[in-house]
């Protein structure tokens, strides 16, 4: 393997986790209430943004990391609470338009609370590159690699091993069946909402260093963590994940090796061919409908 | 008689044509002039729009993409290569009602999310495409383009593009409504119910779907190349994401599967950011509000919903009379 190429593939890897964070958040969602939350670009927004002000502060990581998660996941609960549960029952394109018009809301409040120029943040451990194999790697990424790994391993065990995760579960099998068996499948979503809210403003956290932060990084990396979902199937996890690291590392080999004036154009020219072959994705359900 | 006048098809129609020849009265400046003709074209967008969303129940997140390909295809084929502005509306047309033949077809196998993905995906290709080659297209500054003349008649001002839109809009309003009562629209309503149920009475679900797509990626790139040439300049911004979803926004607000409400739809929303122009930094935050509110108060959309309220206080005076009798 050229040095050029491992390059790209551990740029690529970070980036798709990044990905892979927004995806499971979509999915997340998705599982709970069949809606697609076109608001999740905007918590990693918010998670970047409100670690950059509140360390501006005079915060320490430590304590404004878990912060900004936090207001991130509040702004989730409270998204869930007072635009979507309100038209729970509503038609699919309703509940697309009700999360565009939210995102489109946190993206003008945003603006205001905070400005519209780039924020950058200082790495979590450095900046000096370490290498391997002839490539170099920021520690920021290993950061981006370790906790994704992590977070990966942590919801395995939450929908695998809790009550809750598999409540969830359940309500995405099937939402009647899990109502009858007892479970609370509005709290199910609401607190659906709440983490994957968490999920999103880790992955703007741990970017932010990398790429920089403003109020409107939501659109694309938004954009992309539903291109990841869908390329790997909506509601599978595992699909996003892998979905996110696909995307992640076609999209940096064919910016560098091909064009990099079309770098952003890439993820969806592999979702549309995708769909085209795969019309579910490559880890969804294929159903049939019922009449 | 007054039946056949309260029938959509001639008493809205003749309503639409009074609302156009009357509102000059009250348009003060060329200022409010270029409002109405901005909604004029915005509202043929969404009315081709509709009969997709509403009728034949496809999401599309996707259709400034054939906006910006009518307003770039008339901007560079008029400006840059001295086509007879006529010819390049026509031959930008033809050429996106090709590209959405083509590209149709597999597009609307898909349903859901995945269609809404799909069309966005398309959109945001076609978006790229035009801010990136910029020795066609200008780039991210855009392209000036020449008024739109026939013979020796240069069309230009607000007022007269007020007359030409508003007689574009009431064709397009008449094309919409007869296709609607024809037999296609009753077969795009049994797709729109159960797809598997239409196959099951004989109506082939692909065709029909992909004629309406195609039907209303032509109404946007015509309302594109015009748009194109009335404000002589066009920008990317005009075929980026965000104006997908402006587009599908006065759809739903409007009124699903209402060709008026596609109008009204286009109406208020295009004038909102008119008047909240001096709430610049405001604008985006009450634009999505706006859209939660009505989604979740006015779900059916504003006109189904003035109507429905129109037709129960009807009812109920008839039943009043009823029973005084």
């Amino acid at each position: 393997m050229s040095p050029q190429f491992v390059q790209y593939l551990l740029t690529g890897l970070t980036v798709g986790a990044i990905y892979a964070l927004v995806a499971l958040g979509f999915s997340i969602i998705f599982n709970a209430s069949h809606v697609i939350n076109f608001a999740q670009g905007e918590f990693v927004m918010i998670g970047g943004m409100a670690t950059v002000s509140l360390v501006a502060v005079g915060l320490p990581y430590l304590l404004a990391i878990p912060l900004a998660i936090a207001t991130a996941a509040l702004v989730g609960l409270a998204l869930e609470k007072f635009a979507v549960e309100p038209a729970r029952d509503a038609s699919v394109v309703t509940l697309i338009i009700i999360t565009i018009g939210a995102s489109m809301f946190l993206r003008g409040l945003a603006m205001l609370v905070w400005d519209k120029n780039l924020h950058a943040l200082k790495p979590i451990t450095g900046d000096k590159p370490i290498a391997i194999a002839g490539a170099t790697i920021l520690p920021q990424s290993v950061w981006v690699l370790g906790v994704t790994l992590a977070i990966v391993v942590a919801l395995s065990w939450f929908f695998g091993r809790t009550l809750l995760g598999k409540a969830m579960l359940a309500t995405s099998h099937n939402r009647l069946a899990a109502q009858l068996v007892g479970i609370n499948v509005r709290m199910v979503l609401f607190l659906s909402f709440g983490l994957s809210a968490a999920l999103g403003a880790i992955a703007g956290i741990l970017i932010a260093p990398i790429t920089t932060t403003s109020y409107d990084v939501g659109v694309m990396l938004g954009l992309k963590g539903f291109a990841a979902a869908i390329l790997g199937g909506l509601g599978s996890g595992i699909g996003a994940v892998i979905g996110g690291l696909v995307l992640g590392i076609v999209e940096t080999m064919s910016a560098g090796y091909l064009s990099s004036a079309y770098k952003d154009a890439i993820a969806f020219v592999i979702i549309l061919v995708v769909l085209f072959f795969l019309p579910s994705g490559l880890f969804g359900k294929r159903g049939g409908e019922r009449v | 008689m007054l039946a056949h006048l309260a029938s959509p098809r001639t008493g809205g129609l003749l309503a639409l044509a009074a609302v156009i020849a009357l509102l000059p009265l009250v348009l003060r400046n060329s200022y409010f002039y270029d409002v109405a003709v901005l909604v004029g074209l915005n509202a043929i967008v969404c009315i081709g729009l509709n009969l997709l969303i509403g009728y034949a129940g496809q999401i599309s997140l996707g259709h400034a993409g054939f906006f910006g390909l009518g307003a770039y295809g008339s901007a560079i084929l008029a400006s840059r290569y001295g086509w007879p502005p006529l010819a390049a509306l026509l031959a930008t047309t033809f050429a996106v009602a090709l590209l959405a033949f083509i590209v149709g077809r597999p597009i609307l196998r898909l349903r859901g999310h995945y269609l809404a993905m799909a069309t966005l995906g398309l959109g945001v290709i076609i978006f790229m495409v035009i801010s990136t080659e910029d020795k066609f297209t200008g780039g991210p500054d855009g392209i000036s383009v020449v008024p739109f003349r026939i013979g020796g008649f240069v069309l230009q001002g607000e007022r007269i593009w007020y007359w030409v839109v508003g007689a574009l809009l009431l064709v397009a309003v008449w094309l919409a409504l007869n296709l609607i009562e024809s037999p296609t629209g009753r077969a795009l309503r049994a797709l729109h119910s159960s797809e598997v149920g239409a196959e099951v009475v004989g109506i082939n679900a692909a065709e029909h779907k992909l004629m309406v797509f195609v039907i209303s990626a032509v109404f946007a790139s015509v309302a594109g190349s015009l748009g194109a040439h009335y404000s002589g300049f066009v920008t990317p911004a005009k075929v980026a994401f965000l104006h997908s979803i402006e587009l599908v926004t006065m759809v739903v607000f409007g009124g699903l599967a209402s060709t008026f409400g596609a109008v009204v739809g286009a109406a208020v929303l295009t004038t909102l950011p008119q008047l909240l122009a001096t709430f610049e930094d405001y604008e985006m935050m009450v634009f999505g509000a706006v859209m939660i509110g009505t989604m979740i108060f006015l779900p059916r959309g504003v006109v189904p919903s003035l109507a429905r309220l129109f037709r129960s206080h009807r009812s109920a005076d008839a039943d009043n009379k009823a029973n005084k009798a």
